[in-house]
């Protein structure tokens, strides 16, 4: 089985580098680009059975800092 | 007395901060962090800066999940000193040793050079040799410096005394101009700028110097 974990930075915080992606869409010309944030695309190959909450536990302790950042898990 | 400097793989700064500690009277073990204990009778554990792994996922995240980080947590809980610079720093966040987070540099850019901090605490061994608001030179040399905390935990760190340094110009865009925060024991210091490299007169300046020198001074009255 996969499991796609998406991690994005909370909304609140700050992401200087989504800010920067959204003025180079701006300067090439597309408009109405009111905001960008960037996070990170995590696949994991895991052994059939594995839960839900071990993949949560996954996220809580390694794959997501839950300070600033939320986390969302896609099972397929 | 005693400290032990971590090295993890990626760790540049470990050398410079070992030299430091022992200019003021240490020995130091340097650790590896596939060992899972601390030499007996450390009295403080450096951990230093540089790039641990690689800066995979993110700073200081699969440091704080290697060998070495359960005894630097039980270290921390027998209320040991830790000091940690700049990856170090982002190591005791992801250890949650310490609050908050290190987000990357408003600028987007590496930044290199040296910076004004102002001593805000002295209430600490670690910063006992400063005059209260002394205005100090130390370089930072970080991506990901911008420290963050929701609004209860700085609350409870600019009530409790515990913010240690703030830039007198942020470069970094961290809140409030924070630079380094201590623990609530205040036992546990992470910073970013490196005082190791600004703590002897080859460095080109020695602003940093009185912070190891505090160290010795209040571990030695221990």
């Amino acid at each position: 089985m996969r499991a796609t974990v998406t991690v994005m930075l909370k909304q609140g915080v700050l992401d200087p580098q989504g800010e920067a992606v959204r003025h180079a869409l701006g300067a090439l010309g597309f408009e109405g680009v009111s905001g960008v944030r960037q996070g990170k695309v995590i696949e994991l190959d895991l052994a059939d059975g594995t839960t839900e909450g071990q993949i949560r536990e996954m996220c809580e302790k390694l794959l997501a800092n839950t300070v600033i950042e939320s986390y969302l898990i896609a099972i397929s | 007395m005693k400290a032990a400097v971590l090295v993890f793989p990626g760790s540049n700064c470990d050398r410079d901060l070992k030299r430091a500690f022992e200019q003021v009277g240490f020995s130091v073990d340097m650790v590896w962090h596939k060992d899972t204990n601390l030499p007996d009778g450390v009295d403080l554990v450096g951990v230093p800066g540089g790039f641990s792994y690689g800066d995979y996922l993110r700073c200081g995240a699969i440091a704080a999940q290697s060998p070495i980080s359960g005894a630097l947590k039980s270290h921390a809980a027998r209320g040991g000193y830790v000091f940690g610079v700049c990856n170090g720093f982002q190591i005791l966040t992801e250890t949650q040793l310490l609050p908050g987070a290190l987000l990357q540099n408003m600028s987007t850019r590496y930044i290199c050079k040296p910076v004004g901090l102002r001593v805000e605490n002295t209430d600490s061994a670690f910063t006992s040799a400063y005059a209260q608001g002394a205005v100090i030179t130390v370089p930072i040399a970080h991506h990901e410096g911008n420290y963050q905390a929701d609004p209860e935990t700085l609350a409870r760190l600019n009530g409790e005394g515990r913010v240690a340094f703030r830039y007198v110009e942020n470069p970094n865009g961290a809140v409030e101009d924070i630079a380094g925060i201590l623990s609530e024991n205040r036992r546990i210091l992470g910073m970013m700028p490196h005082p190791e490299r600004a703590a002897e007169p080859l460095h080109g300046g020695t602003d940093g110097a009185a912070l190891f020198a505090g160290l010795a001074q209040a571990l030695v009255a221990a």
